[in-house]
């Protein structure tokens, strides 16, 4: 493998020139630009031809031995041609490059299965009906009551976690001192821990107790939700505030302008970008809950339901767990769509969040 | 407009740390007073308990009394706020507020106050606070641009008419030049003349021609010895500060012959 590199090094322009015995202090022998993706095809052609000849073809396995190859043989023949130091830079390069395919194959994977699975019923019809008065194997029903109950109940539970979530943020940075914040810190970092079927027996423990037992809607799953959204809002708020320059406080402060209205005016509108980015991660970690919703907002429901404080509440995660309970071909069909229709909504919500963040970003153009 | 500080026997502790021992100075009104001295001997801390900026860090704090023209700001009933719209600031680094485009932040001081100005107002205001700070010609036609996208110089110069925008009786400047290139210097130094027509100035400057060359009188700070507080050593006349110094220290100080 390597005789031929070393040839096609030595002749290739600008890198593989000869050493001269003078002056050549700067100048070193490297190989060409198009040698890592040609040495990669040949790998990757050679191992498929083995493979195939040893009938032992699979693409997994094509993958993973062309890597193990290319990284061998690249970090050979660099540092046969080049030196040790480019030898261990390529070798590294190139466990970068397969750690990050690595990290998106499940990704892709992911995305992939569920758009192929999810296209099958996704249309303006599964979209825009609910299951009231659908046998669960009939073909037929949809999933708008969930729709509106997930955007409802996570609504809520937005406008209960942002304001409680970001002014403990800016209690922590601007205002907290000593034990007080310190508690206030621990306990936030204790609730990001709490595992999400807690924060639903929680309510259901708090629920049997103000409104007695068998009470289920969404906004108990709104308040479970919000248990897990708020340390996660304070999280990264806080990160964000303390990303501000302490100077710009005080150019504020300078001018005369007090505390409060510097937090409001200043501070919050040049941290906004980030924040509504982390408002939005909180968001997305909630929406997808189920174990909390199916014991707070209920599991039942077929029908729409406008009202967050009667009555159970049907959710898109909680819609696509007691689909596939259910275990007919049909079921799986609307899991799928279902969990389709989530994604799009959980992408929705960061592209509105972008261009929030674009809208209201600290401008520095001339 | 311009007032008189007049400061007495003042202390700045952070927490229990002396940093600042027994100032006493009195600096005129319509003048430009430089201070002075090597790095960490407390200037700029003696600086911001003018204009109780030095509250903003946890744990500060003085004893003594700083007199403007006849209200002591350390009073117990007097409002921080309040001070610092009569004694404004401008810092070492250009710190314009990079959500606001350069219009907004010359007027920032009241619109950050919730003050209603009229349009016609609030266009006066900018036009005579940038030409006060001689920038008016370098940025009428963009002033819907950032502010962050000025110059360093420029920057500055900026911040300076955002301070003066508020109408205070002193201006703080807290190393105005440190930052900028010669050209900008020479502008902001320019621009402090000027001002000294109508503002109480005080500069902390570690250039010493700077302070020879803006200000009428210098105040020269040194710490007393390692790990002990700074002190003021000697204040007077800038001419005779920069040519016969009482103090053997001061000396030692302008001539570069600093032990």
């Amino acid at each position: 493998m390597t005789t031929p590199t070393r040839q096609t090094s030595a002749g290739a322009p600008g890198g593989g020139a000869t050493p001269s015995p003078t002056g050549g202090l700067l100048l070193s022998r490297s190989l060409p630009r198009f040698f890592e993706p040609a040495l990669l095809l040949v790998l990757a052609a050679v191992v498929g031809g083995a493979l195939f000849l040893t009938g032992l073809f699979n693409v997994p396995l094509l993958a993973v031995v062309t890597l193990l190859a290319y990284m061998v043989t690249i970090t050979i023949a660099s540092a046969v041609v080049e030196n040790g130091r480019k030898a261990k830079d390529r070798l590294v390069t190139a466990v970068v490059y397969a750690c990050f395919a690595l990290a998106m194959v499940p990704l892709v994977s992911l995305l992939w299965t569920v758009i192929v699975n999810g296209l099958q019923r996704l249309d303006g019809y599964f979209l825009t009906v609910s299951m009231n008065g659908v046998t669960p194997s009939m073909d037929a029903g949809g999933v708008y009551h969930a729709i509106i109950g997930t955007l409802m109940i996570t609504g809520l539970a937005a406008v209960i976690s942002i304001p409680i979530g970001l002014m403990t943020a800016i209690y922590l940075v601007e205002y907290g001192r000593g034990r007080l914040k310190q508690a206030i810190t621990f306990f936030v970092d204790v609730m990001t821990g709490i595992p999400s079927i807690v924060a639903g027996l929680f309510v259901v423990a708090l629920w049997m107790m103000v409104f007695g037992p068998g009470k289920t809607n969404g906004a108990a799953g709104a308040i479970a939700l919000s248990v897990l959204m708020i340390p996660v809002v304070v999280r990264s708020c806080e990160e964000m505030l303390r990303l501000v320059p302490n100077e710009l406080r005080e150019a504020s402060y300078a001018l005369g302008v007090p505390k409060w209205l510097t937090i409001l005016k200043v501070v919050l509108p040049t941290a906004i970008a980030g924040i509504t980015t982390g408002i939005m991660l909180a968001l997305a970690r909630v929406i997808g809950e189920t174990a909390p919703l199916i014991l707070t907002a209920g599991s039942s429901a077929v029908a729409i339901n406008w009202n967050l404080f009667n009555g159970q509440m049907m959710s898109l995660p909680v819609f696509i767990y007691s689909q596939v309970r259910m275990g007919n071909a049909i079921n799986y069909e609307r899991a799928w769509a279902a969990a389709l229709t989530l994604i799009v909504i959980v992408m929705l919500l960061f592209f509105v969040a972008r261009l929030v963040s674009r809208f209201f970003a600290p401008k520095l153009g001339r | 407009m311009a007032k008189r500080i007049d400061v007495s026997g003042l202390h700045v502790y952070y927490g229990d740390f002396l940093a600042v021992e027994d100032v006493s100075m009195t600096i005129e009104p319509r003048s430009v007073t430089a201070f002075i001295g090597s790095s960490g001997c407390g200037k700029s801390t003696f600086l911001r308990t003018l204009n109780r900026m030095h509250e903003v860090t946890p744990g500060a704090r003085v004893q003594g009394k700083v007199m403007l023209d006849d209200q002591d700001i350390y009073a117990p009933d007097v409002d921080p706020v309040a001070v610092r719209r009569e004694i404004g600031m401008v810092f070492q680094r250009p710190n314009p507020f990079p959500t606001m485009s350069i219009y907004d932040n010359v007027i920032a001081g009241a619109k950050l106050n919730n003050k209603r100005l009229s349009k016609s107002e609030a266009d006066d205001l900018v036009e005579r606070s940038l030409r006060g700070a001689n920038l008016w010609d370098e940025v009428k036609d963009r002033l819907g641009k950032p502010g962050a996208g000025l110059s360093g110089g420029q920057q500055q110069r900026l911040c300076i008419a955002r301070a003066i925008a508020v109408e205070p009786a002193v201006l703080l400047m807290d190393e105005p030049c440190s930052a900028l290139d010669p050209i900008s210097t020479l502008a902001i130094e320019d621009l402090i003349s000027k001002l000294k027509e109508s503002y109480t100035i005080v500069i902390v400057t570690h250039n010493m021609q700077q302070a020879a060359r803006v200000s009428d009188v210098t105040a020269f700070f040194n710490l007393a010895g390692t790990g002990k507080p700074g002190k003021l050593i000697e204040m007077g006349e800038t001419n005779k500060i920069f040519t016969k110094p009482e103090k053997k220290e001061t000396e030692n100080y302008i001539t570069g012959r600093f032990g």
